[in-house]
This record gives structure tokens, C-alpha cells and sequence, in this order.
């Protein structure tokens, strides 16, 4: 006789496999976070984030990589924002189903796969060499910007489809043009969505190192312009904790970073909500 | 008049994406491609990377990208798909609306953190539990596995809760179990959206970097276990370009063109699959 597990058994045993599963990934996560957060908390002085980096990082704070994050993630959100947006305008308001939006879309969405290593090496032989920009705050951010373009492009695209169509054609009955429309309409209506967007981009930016390494190069001097070389939070963490040149120093790195993440995403998650709760 | 030169001008904007993809295309080609053919297919494909003294072999780091993949893949599957399985049939719609943003936020930690929790945490705890040097497949694999669970978990998500909602009652109304609906009706009709899912993690996990260089331990051979040390395409561009020059520097974007030549496969399967609807 064959021993058989019915159907309502199989179906408990299941579930808490399912279950079980499912909370070692939120738990990973969780741990992940607070691990960084408890050892690198106590490492969170004003002094530690306002100080110049002394002996590679040994000593000091971090200002200088404060400073290069910003600019970096500022070059990046500046270029790719118009363009994300202006390609997510075109898409949803000029263009039908067909060749056009076809070639748009796969641009964007095999620009969203590529991954950042890539971005570094072409960033490194275009902005750096061949437009001569050298290792500077403005090659690594229009690195970033190429990099961030799909993510903007994808969230903008989502919030101006949910865009009741109504909104439109009142705007045309009361005789807006077509630009009138989208520039007075449809674009403040899709806000919250498009800043969604680029709050994911800007947290991309901000956690990136493969693609900014060679690039922006990982000067410690405080940046005085755009063309200075600079090392971002994420660069300088991967060279503390590399090449161990100061435990301490590399979790305050780090919690500082995750920090950012986590209020980036946060704020990118509220704004979404808000949005959504309002045409859905 | 106005209205026309705003649509050219958007019409140029929005090929910013496509342009800047052809471009990238271009140059990593450019500049790899020319060193395959001088060094010959033979010394590309062979086991010897010693780029200074014309020796530009990646198959060593061909296998290493490939096993580190395999390994994501047995980790990031099972959790990743359990997770998808779990939130979109088995959840209410507020442990849906909690849990989802939690997983994605697994996306938003720099790569530079998940190889600093291996080398903190994981490398050691291999080392002592199975020996060898910890930096290892195994820890890559395991580390890389977390990293493309919010690709997998996310899409097979849509893919689940896309499936119509007469599938799942017709299937209760003959009485089948919620676990018997999801083996039988439910993944089957995600299937192409789970692939995808999958696919796409795979393409992450390839082309995964910093984290990888952090705790693979990167040593020029094919490992003989898991427990042994490995070096990928992405690690060896990372480590060596900062001082590369001359042929090096070509060998270099050599990797990248194959890496990147495999990536726009993936992406391109994937993408197929979903506009498929």
C-alpha cells in the first residue's frame, strides 16, 4: 500500500514552506540593514561628516565624498531628467503602436539591463578619452545619467498613461493646444509619478560604483569644480572595506549610505502611494 | 507651429535612449573587438590570461561568470519564485502592500554593501563551516542569489496576479486546493512572465560587479568546487583597467564586448517574451 499526503495536508505543508521562505528573504533584508546600521551608527559624528579625509581614509571624515555623491548624483538627475521625461511625453502622447515607439521602447528597456560595468567602460573610453573630459565630477555624471535614463523613462511613462483621458480632452474643449496641454495638464497631473522616477534614479546614482570608478576616479581633494576628480560614498566605502584600511571608518561609510537608501526609497514609495491612491 | 516643433524636438529626445544604447555598443566594440582578431580565436578562447605578455585567454573567466551565474540562479529561483508565489496568492492585499516595497528595497542596496556583508559575514562563516579560503563560488552564488531576487520575485509577481481571476475560481469550484490551483493552473499560465523574470536576474547576475570582486577571492583558474576561489569577466575589467594600457586595455573591453554581447541576448529573449501578449 502506498502512503498518500491529501490534498488539504500537501496544501499546509506548502504553505509553510512558502511562508517559511518568504521570511528568510524580508529577514536577510532586515539583517542586512540593521547590521550595517548597529556598527555603523556610533561612527556618525558631526565631525565624521564635516571633516576633509586624512591618511586615505584612516582618519578624517568623509566631507569630500559627501560632496561628490552630490554633484555626481545633481550632473546625472539634470541631464537624464529632461530627457527621461521628454521621452516619456513622446511615447505616451504622440505615438501609437507601430515601428517609432517600438524602437524607443527596446532602447530603453535593453538600456535598463545593462549592467554598470559596462556603463563604467564605455563612460571611461567616451567622456574620459575621447571627449577628453578626464576623470571628473562630469564624466561620471553623464555616465550616471545614461545609466539612470531607462529608470526615469519606465516610471514618468506609467504615471502620464494614468493620466484620465478626460483631464486631455477638457483641456482641448477649452481650446489648449496640444503642448499646452501636456506642459499645463498632463505633466503636473503625473508629477508625483515622474518624481517617483526620478527618486529611483537619484538612489541608483547615489549607490553606484562599477560605473563611477572609472569615470569620476577616487580623488580624496574636496572638488572645486566640474571637472574635478572625485570619489563618491560608494567608491570610497569599496576602497575602505577592500582594502582594509579602516573597519571603522568603512561602517560609518556605510551606514551613511544606507541611510541615503533608505530615505531615497521611502520618499519614492510615499510619493507613489499618494499618486496611486488619487487615479486608481 | 509651436505645437510641431515640440513634437520634433520630443522626437529627438526620446531617441536619447536608443542613441545612447548604439553608442555604447559601438565603443565597447570599437575598442575589443580589433584585439580578438589580432590575438587570434585560439589564444582568446584558451586558458591563459597574461594580457601584458600576449596571453589573452578568458576562457578561465568565461566559466567563473558562468558558474557564479548557475549559482545565483539556485539560490535567487526557489526564494525568488516562493516569495512571488507567496505574496500575490497567499497574502492579503496588506501583507501585499507592506511586503512588496520591502523586497524591491533589496534592489536599492549599492552592490558595494551585499559584498561587504560577504566579506564580513559570509567568507568567514564558509571558511570555518566547510574550510577552503571562503572567498569562493559558494559565496558569490549566495550573495549574487539575494541580489536578483527583487528582478525575479517582482515580475513573477505581475506575471501571477496577471493570470484572470476565472482560472482561480473555476479551479476552486472543482474543488481543487489554493496549492494545487498554483501548480497546476497558475504557474503554467505566468510561465512566459516567470521566465522573464528569471532571464533578466540571470543578465543581473552576470553582469554583476563590485559585490562579485569583493568575495569571489578572483584567483585565474576554473575552480575544482564551490568551496574554491573564482574570477568573472566583470571582476577582471574592474581589477584591471585602472592601471591597463595598449593590447592590455583592448583584451580588457575584449571582456566587455562578450559580456556585453551575452547581456543584449538575455535582454532580448526577455523583452520578446513579454511583448508577446
Amino acid at each position: 500500500m502506498t502512503f498518500r499526503i491529501g490534498p488539504r495536508t500537501s496544501q499546509i505543508i506548502f504553505y509553510v514552506i512558502l511562508l517559511t521562505m518568504t521570511a528568510i528573504v524580508v529577514i536577510v533584508l532586515f539583517f542586512i540593514i540593521f547590521y550595517v546600521l548597529r556598527n555603523g551608527v556610533d561612527q556618525l559624528t558631526l565631525e565624521f561628516l564635516s571633516d576633509k579625509t586624512r591618511e586615505m581614509g584612516k582618519e578624517g571624515g568623509i566631507l569630500p565624498s559627501i560632496l561628490g555623491t552630490l554633484f555626481i548624483t545633481v550632473v546625472a538627475t539634470v541631464i537624464a531628467t529632461p530627457l527621461g521625461v521628454g521621452s516619456a511625453v513622446y511615447l505616451v502622447e504622440y505615438t501609437r503602436a507601430g515601428p517609432i515607439r517600438r524602437i524607443i521602447s527596446f532602447g530603453a528597456d535593453c538600456l535598463a539591463g545593462v549592467p554598470s560595468i559596462i556603463f563604467g567602460l564605455f563612460g571611461f573610453i567616451f567622456f574620459v578619452i575621447s571627449m577628453n573630459l578626464g576623470w571628473s565630477i562630469l564624466s561620471g555624471g553623464l555616465t550616471l545619467a545614461v545609466m539612470i535614463l531607462p529608470t526615469i523613462i519606465r516610471t514618468s511613462e506609467e504615471a502620464i498613461k494614468s493620466v484620465p483621458h478626460t483631464y486631455r480632452e477638457i483641456s482641448y474643449s477649452l481650446g489648449g493646444g496640444k503642448l499646452d496641454t501636456i506642459l499645463r495638464v498632463v505633466i503636473p497631473t503625473a508629477l508625483p509619478g515622474i518624481l517617483t522616477g526620478v527618486i529611483l534614479g537619484i538612489g541608483r546614482a547615489v549607490g553606484e560604483t562599477a560605473a563611477v570608478i572609472f569615470t569620476a576616479g577616487s580623488s580624496l581633494g574636496l572638488p572645486t569644480s566640474i571637472f574635478s576628480s572625485t570619489r563618491t560614498l560608494a567608491v570610497h566605502f569599496y576602497i575602505l572595506a577592500r582594502e582594509g584600511i579602516s573597519m571603522p571608518k568603512a561602517y560609518g561609510t556605510a551606514a551613511v549610505l544606507i541611510i541615503i537608501i533608505l530615505a531615497i526609497n521611502f520618499i519614492a514609495y510615499r510619493l507613489m502611494h499618494r499618486f496611486i491612491a488619487r487615479y486608481y | 507651429m509651436k505645437d510641431k516643433i515640440a513634437e520634433k524636438l520630443l522626437l529627438f529626445i526620446a531617441l536619447s535612449a536608443i542613441i545612447s544604447l548604439m553608442l555604447i555598443t559601438f565603443f565597447i566594440f570599437q575598442q575589443g573587438i580589433p584585439l580578438i582578431f589580432k590575438a587570434g580565436l585560439g589564444n582568446f578562447l584558451s586558458l591563459k590570461w597574461a594580457p601584458t605578455r600576449g596571453g589573452f585567454g578568458i576562457l578561465s573567466m568565461v566559466v567563473g561568470s558562468l558558474m557564479v551565474t548557475a549559482g545565483a540562479l539556485a539560490v535567487g529561483i526557489p526564494f525568488g519564485l516562493a516569495a512571488a508565489i507567496f505574496l500575490a496568492e497567499f497574502s492579503s492585499k496588506a501583507i501585499q502592500k507592506t511586503l512588496k516595497p520591502i523586497i524591491e528595497l533589496l534592489a536599492g542596496i549599492p552592490s558595494v554593501v551585499y559584498g561587504f556583508i560577504g566579506i564580513v559575514i559570509l567568507v568567514p562563516f564558509i571558511r570555518e563551516t566547510f574550510g577552503g579560503p571562503g572567498f569562493s563560488v559558494l559565496a558569490a552564488s549566495i550573495i549574487l542569489g539575494i541580489m536578483i531576487l527583487p528582478t525575479i520575485v517582482s515580475i513573477s509577481y505581475d506575471a501571477l496576479l496577471a493570470v484572470p481571476n476565472t482560472y482561480r475560481e473555476g479551479s476552486y469550484a472543482v474543488g481543487a486546493t489554493k496549492w494545487q490551483t498554483v501548480v497546476l493552473l497558475l504557474l503554467p499560465a505566468a510561465r512566459s512572465g516567470i521566465v522573464a523574470g528569471i532571464i533578466l536576474g540571470m543578465g543581473r547576475a552576470i553582469g554583476e560587479t563590485m559585490a562579485v570582486i569583493m568575495i569571489a577571492g578572483n584567483a585565474l583558474k576554473i575552480p575544482g568546487s564551490i568551496l574554491d576561489s573564482v574570477r568573472t569577466l566583470t571582476s577582471t575589467i574592474a581589477l584591471e583597467l585602472g592601471y591597463a594600457a595598449g593590447d592590455h586595455r583592448g583584451a580588457l573591453f575584449a571582456c566587455g564586448s562578450i559580456l556585453f554581447l551575452i547581456i543584449i541576448v538575455l535582454n532580448i529573449i526577455a523583452i520578446r517574451i513579454t511583448s508577446r501578449k
